[in-house]
């Protein structure tokens, strides 16, 4: 592989990877505030993907309102999904909570399949020009820059809200320890609602932006994007924020160089690098060792 | 020791009881091919359920990933009965091979803990998927075709008996008790001299034979096996076989698994929405759960039928 060539897949893998970062945020904000593995969260993805389409073609809108719009949507499905089916659950065991969650993930997958039929959809074309750019030697197209651009735009508007602002510092009090932050006043529902919006609005985005890419959605594109995700936000480092992003880029780009290099080994590769990194590293990258208290 | 042998016996008694029954009324046509086969279906997720039960329930280690140990004996078991092996043999080396790769696959991956587990074992059942996908020796993504119906109800129901056998005294015995400490408190096991890992591994390693069995029957039931077949939605109905189940007791893990092979059937009716009522009613159940109208008054009355001596009684 030359190293021309090298640079354009890089580009491809970070796109792709940005991508994965931003449905790993979610995995791993909802992970951090209450401790549930939310199957649920790639179908929010597939949802925005949705709500993008339909702004697209039904009301004709163009790209950054429609992303707008969808990350709103999912947003609003997120709580929702929160408030009906996780909030009952809150004091009962993880594993009900989890076992709630796939229910849920089925349901979205299964109602959708339901009202909007298997049958795949494309995005219109017209939504972002596709252009071939060429920097340099490199040749790439315009569609993965503007993914990394918007991802990492979101990113960092996410790190601001989470370090800057009076809502982040709640949130980061309660995911480190609900009950303290309860007895400071902080109103632990409200902050774990926003958690899932923001989350699930991170997910609509990543639709929208993989629904333009590949354009093509159907109700069960979230299931292979979703255990990926997770998976990078499991190596990264569960719960942390930067662990998600990180996890995310990295295994967006070992995932385009191992397809590039032996393609039947793409569905399998994060997982490798996942038990690989887990034997190492119990706790991922950026996780520290918690000590078990008795 | 005496009491225990009366008990086994009482049990084996009832279950032959059971099979005749049953048999005749297949044999009478009393119950047709399409309950047949759901009744099939209904012992072998019993199998699968029971070994998971073990690992997840008795040693209260998540797995998500427990298909693959089916997917390993189906696959083994139907790719050496083509080179010639006699059935009950194949269906031996399924299970063999799936209980050998649940000990190397447990070995490393449980050092880890709780959702870490469950992720890894989710992603070694991907990997499996992807393995058999890219071996065009046993099919690939197409799947293995042309295998014989060797699995007759015969052979699935005395199965289930042996695994119930097994695994209620897997779960009675010495070692069952060190894998409920770990569940319990896996530092006090520790401190109390129990080598954790070992019973953990171990919980893995029967649970796997039992899966491999089960993935087995169901290949020569099935005759024909594709590699999605065994992804982590089946991984996922285990879990919640055994969840609903409650806290491992045998008889609420047996009805949870039979009420949820025969829901979705049962469900038919609706056509397109059938698969959108199923989760619904299972969300709905989990919260009800929680809000005290539990499964576990079932399983309340199953201890007292147990009590009276009748079912259940391998204990």
């Amino acid at each position: 592989m030359s190293f021309v060539e090298f640079l354009q897949q890089l580009i491809n893998g970070l796109s792709l990877g940005s991508v994965y970062a931003l449905i790993a945020l979610g995995y791993t904000m909802v992970y951090g505030i209450i401790g549930l593995i939310n199957f649920a969260h790639c179908d929010i993805y597939m949802v925005g993907a949705y709500i993008g389409f339909f702004a697209a073609t039904s009301l004709g809108l163009p790209f950054v309102p429609t992303l707008i719009l969808a990350m709103v949507g999912s947003a609003v499905v997120g709580v929702l999904v929160e408030r009906v089916a996780y909030r009952p659950l809150r004091k009962a065991s993880s594993i009900s909570l989890l076992i709630t969650a796939m229910g849920v993930s089925l349901l979205l997958e299964n109602g959708f399949n339901a009202v909007f039929s298997s049958t795949p959809r494309s995005y219109p074309h017209n939504i972002l020009q596709q252009k071939n750019i060429t920097l340099g030697p490199v040749h790439t197209d315009s569609l993965h820059l503007i993914i990394l651009g918007v991802s990492v735009l979101l990113m960092i508007l996410l790190q601001f809200i989470i370090y800057r602002t009076r809502i982040g510092k709640a949130m980061r009090a309660t995911s480190a320890d609900k009950d303290a932050a309860a007895l400071m006043g902080i109103n632990v529902d409200w902050v774990i609602s926003v958690t899932f919006a923001i989350g699930s609005a991170l997910a609509g985005a990543a639709g929208v932006l993989v629904g333009i890419l590949y354009s093509s959605i159907d109700p069960y594109m979230g299931i292979q994007p979703g255990i990926k995700a997770f998976t990078a936000a499991v190596f990264g480092g569960i719960g942390l924020i930067p662990g998600a992003f990180l996890g995310g880029l990295m295994l967006g780009v070992i995932e385009t160089f191992v397809t590039a290099w032996y393609s039947p080994l793409a569905g399998a590769i994060g997982f490798i690098v996942l038990i690989a990194i887990l034997i190492v590293k119990p706790s991922g990258l950026l996780g520290k060792k918690a000590s078990e208290k008795v | 020791m005496k009491k225990h042998l009366t008990k086994l016996l009482i049990f084996l008694a009832a279950s032959a009881v059971l099979f005749i029954v049953l048999q005749m009324l297949i044999s009478a046509n009393i119950i047709n091919a399409y309950y047949k086969r759901i009744l099939m279906t209904i012992c072998i997720n019993v199998i699968l359920a029971l070994s998971a039960n073990l690992v997840i329930n008795y040693t209260g280690q998540l797995t998500l990933g427990h298909s693959a140990f089916m997917a390993i004996g189906a696959y083994g078991a139907a790719a050496i009965y083509k080179a010639g092996v006699p059935f009950v043999v194949s269906l031996l080396f399924g299970s063999l091979i799936a209980a050998v790769s649940g000990f190397l696959i447990g070995l490393p991956t449980l050092r880890l803990k709780g959702d870490y587990l469950a992720i890894t074992t989710l992603g070694f059942c991907q990997i499996i998927v992807v393995l058999l996908q890219n071996i065009p020796q046993l099919g690939g993504a197409q799947g293995f075709a042309g295998i014989p119906g060797k699995t007759t109800f015969a052979w699935v129901f005395f199965s289930m008996i042996l695994t119930i056998v097994v695994l209620h005294n897997v779960v009675g015995s010495r070692q069952g008790r060190a894998m409920v400490s770990v569940r319990e408190d896996e530092i006090a096991a520790g401190a109390m001299g129990i080598n954790t890992t070992r019973y953990k591994v171990m919980a893995f390693t029967v649970s796997a034979f039992f899966a491999g069995l089960a993935g087995g029957l169901y290949a020569f039931l099935m005759m024909f096996i594709n590699p999605t077949m065994f992804d982590y939605f089946k991984s996922m109905d285990l879990v919640i076989y055994v969840v609903l189940g409650g806290n491992g007791a045998f008889a609420g893990c047996i009805a949870s698994t039979a009420i949820l092979t025969v829901l979705p059937e049962a469900l038919r009716f609706l056509n397109n929405y059938r698969m959108v009522i199923y989760p619904l009613l299972l969300i709905v159940i989990m919260i009800l759960r929680v809000k005290n109208i539990r499964l576990a008054r079932l399983k309340g009355f199953f201890r007292k039928f147990r009590k009276g001596g009748e079912n259940d009684a391998a204990a």
